[in-house]
């Protein structure tokens, strides 16, 4: 995001990516069915989401890159090495932080409260959202911000299964609304959005449209984890980087994993040292700015293996705080089956892949009184339907079924098609200083590079909130008189899914208010060293139940108008 | 507890080469899918030349896939994290002996037989299937193998023992005798529970075998993996039969 903003203000950028090139629209297998798969496209240890997941030597393990975690945790680093990165595969739910999750610490007196409000932002997300673009609607309800108008795309219509959980939300006060992801669901409006977005820069206004234009609708069909050839969805490798290509301001080296930012006499950034993987050797590029965007924990990595006499606890850390106050998302989930839907008429539910509806936190009133044993909000995830069948499926069903096989096991999965539903929590948690990275003092990766050491405990609040979850979910399924297939657990401990498996790590290197209190300020900018950027979840001070990738994007271009901004006025 | 609906399918770690026969047949396979997808990406690109003024994707996918037929995704590394997605290949031995093969063919097709609709598993691979995931250098397959052969040398000799033949050469009614002491765990005697584990994993496997294929996907009625140039959402007579109409 910050290199197509840059390059749009004419800045010239260099994107040094530790992965290899990759082509989404020549790349992604679209129609492939699982039988056309290994192991009918089944995740393993080399591809823990499926044969076709969008992710190039990644996953939990990178190969020759590994990360240690302290005794008795089991933190989970999801990486991928390509052009364009977790943006290929993401899930493409973007929701935006409300005003209250800018400023959690004012309302509940727990965590830190953000150096920017979400009228702040707002102008940023819309852009954002524009950019990228995002289908959902405007509701109006509590801490679940409306998009300005003409942003949105217009929302898919709800599948069968949604209408059906709708139904009975509405009877348990629970809204089901909308969902917003950035998947187009009509062709963008190139040319109004290209002139609201640039008005006064005719370059950028140029590309931008003609990047717009190159992009297809959904055609409500394949899994958009695969990626998207016809650059319906969101990757920044069909979003982002054409048009900033396009700027000719845009040099790309891939296969180059940066390990530390060089710094001159003054303290101030001069490039970074990367290791040319193919060729295994040291490389430097200078620079008179440096952004950092390698993902939140692997730009703390970064810094902190950029230590110097100036900086002897790594580069911007005078606070202290690079790589303390790592989040990730709690999450837990439950997953039934509805005898309603048994039978049901055969008709396409494929629709945009993920979600069409979801459901916003709604306990604020709850919460506020006290009511509930957690401070913060999750919203929920759902999905089910008559979809295309893949490893595992009608695996384990042998309890519905009371071990039917033959003739009579065939016609129950042709009964039980399309009735399983899963509901997943995305939760908020608080930071706590028992959650952070540091370098492993006794292991490096297969470039020379000190790797990463996770700590981290949960707090009550994240493992109550799991079990609220679990509880609500079987109780949404059991009124809408399915069975609950899931184990509801008593502990919050067994509930919640381990650190850093929704892949929402963020903090690490917080913006703050202060230089003593924070590593950066609102943006994105090095307190210590102010031709250092880090733009990507680093600078997350809370991680609300919103799912990150869309605040990244927006605080990334508001941080980057500022660069520009600094750069014009001769002060970097 | 399964997810059935839910993407990402946990199995587990790693290791070579393909079997010469199967590695031809499966190379066959899979340049009959290239140009398959090749087809479905033309579809797509009319579809949305339909949708869209600007000159979108379309062609170049078309161009994108059918590339693969003569030789694959160049950018991938074709190795196992970096997989030539485009024209895949199996990297490992397969394992199972012929008369592996027959018994777990002959399996199959009691768990999911031929019927007016579809044909039985057998007939669309299931045992093929199950070899190359049983033969795959991932922790959790290389467990399946050791219960699966476990399994299939017990039927044997349970079926000796009980009606004078293998597996192979009982009747339909010997072979749902023996599996119906063993179809379900929770009511197994005790001396057929490993024996039920073993059949529950076949069926599982069995399932996922065949209902992953374009038969398979038919028989349940799936509509989908085409382009649509709309999505309207449900039928009439769906909401109607969920009352929301």
């Amino acid at each position: 995001m910050a290199a197509y903003v840059l390059a749009c203000h004419g800045v010239r950028v260099l994107l040094l990516e530790a992965g290899r090139d990759y082509d989404p629209v020549s790349e992604t297998p679209m129609f492939q069915l699982p039988a056309d798969a290994p192991l009918r496209a089944a995740g393993t240890a080399d591809k823990p989401f499926g044969f076709y997941d969008a992710t190039v030597d990644g996953g939990w393990r990178v190969p020759g890159e590994p990360y240690t975690s302290a005794e008795g945790v089991n933190f989970m680093w999801w990486r991928s090495r390509m052009l364009g990165g977790r943006t290929n595969h993401w899930g493409r739910i973007s929701l935006r932080m409300g005003p209250y999750d800018f400023k959690p610490r004012s309302r509940d007196g727990l965590g830190f409260d953000w150096p920017m409000t979400y009228e702040d932002l707002a102008p940023w997300y819309d852009r954002t959202e524009a950019f990228a673009g995002v289908y959902g609607s405007n509701e109006g309800l509590e801490n679940t911000p409306d998009s300005s108008d003409g942003i949105l795309q217009p929302a898919p219509a709800p599948r069968a299964y949604e209408r059906l959980a709708g139904k009975t939300c509405d009877g348990l006060g629970i809204p089901v609304i909308p969902a917003h992801l950035a998947i187009l669901t009509e062709p963008q409006d190139a040319d109004r959005l290209s002139r609201m977005l640039w008005p006064n820069n005719e370059t950028a206004r140029r590309v931008t449209y003609d990047s717009m234009r190159s992009r297809a609708a959904c055609y409500w069909a394949t899994p958009c984890g695969r990626g998207c050839s016809i650059k319906a969805n969101f990757q920044s490798t069909t979003v982002c980087l054409p048009p900033a290509q396009a700027t000719g301001n845009l040099t790309t080296i891939t296969d180059a994993m940066v390990r530390e930012v060089t710094i001159d006499a003054r303290g101030r950034a001069t490039g970074v040292h990367y290791i040319d993987k193919k060729l295994r050797a040291d490389r430097h590029a200078s620079a008179p700015v440096v952004v950092l965007a390698a993902s939140a924990c692997e730009s703390a990595r970064i810094l902190l293996n950029s230590r110097s006499s100036l900086f002897p606890d790594g580069l911007a850390n005078g606070s202290g705080l690079v790589g303390k106050y790592v989040m990730d998302t709690v999450g837990a989930g439950v997953s039934g089956q509805i005898p309603a839907l048994e039978y049901l008429p055969r008709h396409a539910e494929e629709g945009a892949s993920a979600m069409h509806m979801y459901m916003p936190w709604w306990l604020y009133g709850e919460q506020a009184a006290g009511h509930l044993d957690f401070a913060r909000g999750y919203h929920i995830e759902f999905g089910g339907g008559q979809r295309m069948p893949g490893y595992g499926a009608f695996s384990g069903i042998e309890p519905l079924t009371e071990g039917a096989y033959g003739q009579r096991f065939k016609e129950e999965c042709r009964r039980y098609y399309g009735s399983f539903m899963y509901f997943d929590g995305r939760g908020e948690m608080i930071p706590n200083e028992d959650c952070y990275c540091e370098i492993d003092p006794e292991v490096v990766d297969q470039w020379g590079i000190p790797v990463l050491r996770f700590h981290w405990k949960w707090s009550d609040h994240e493992l109550n909130q799991a079990l609220h979850m679990q509880q609500t979910f079987a109780g949404i399924i059991e009124e809408m008189g399915g069975r609950v297939l899931s184990t509801v657990q008593t502990d919050g401990a067994r509930a919640i899914l381990a650190p850093g498996q929704i892949i929402h790590e963020v903090g690490g290197v917080r913006m703050g208010e202060r230089p003593d209190d924070s590593v950066l300020n609102q943006y994105s900018q090095s307190w210590e060293v102010p031709n250092l950027f880090v733009m990507d979840g680093g600078p997350f001070v809370s991680n609300a139940d919103k799912n990150p990738t869309l605040s990244i994007m927006a605080i990334a271009w508001r941080s980057s108008e500022y660069l520009v901004d600094q750069l014009r006025q001769g002060t970097l | 507890m399964p997810d059935h609906d839910r993407e990402p399918e946990r199995a587990p770690d790693h290791g070579r080469e393909p079997d010469a026969a199967e590695g031809l047949t499966r190379r066959r396979a899979l340049q009959v899918l290239a140009a398959g997808a090749a087809g479905a990406a033309a579809i797509s690109a009319g579809a949305c030349a339909d949708g869209t003024e600007s000159g979108v994707p379309g062609a170049g996918d078309a161009t994108g896939f059918s590339g693969a037929t003569s030789g694959g995704n160049p950018r991938a590394a074709g190795t196992p994290t970096d997989p030539d997605m485009v024209s895949p290949i199996i990297w490992w031995d397969l394992v199972l002996t012929e008369d592996e093969l027959a018994t777990l063919a002959a399996l199959c097709d009691v768990i999911i037989p031929e019927d007016e609709h579809s044909p039985g598993a057998a007939a669309l691979g299931a045992h093929a299937f199950i070899d190359e995931w049983v033969s795959a250098p991932y922790d959790g397959n290389r467990e399946d193998l050791t219960r699966i052969r476990g399994g299939l040398v017990w039927l044997d000799i349970e079926s000796s023992g009980r009606f004078g033949g293998r597996f192979t050469e009982l009747t339909l009614d010997q072979k749902h005798a023996v599996c119906d002491d063993i179809c379900w765990v929770e009511n197994a005697a005790p001396e057929y529970q490993s024996a039920a584990r073993f059949f529950d994993r076949v069926r599982d496997l069995t399932s996922t075998a065949f209902w992953t294929t374009a038969e398979g996907m038919a028989d349940l009625g799936f509509v989908g993996n085409r382009p649509m140039p709309s999505f309207d959402g449900p039928p009439p007579e769906v909401l109607e039969r969920l009352g929301l109409a």
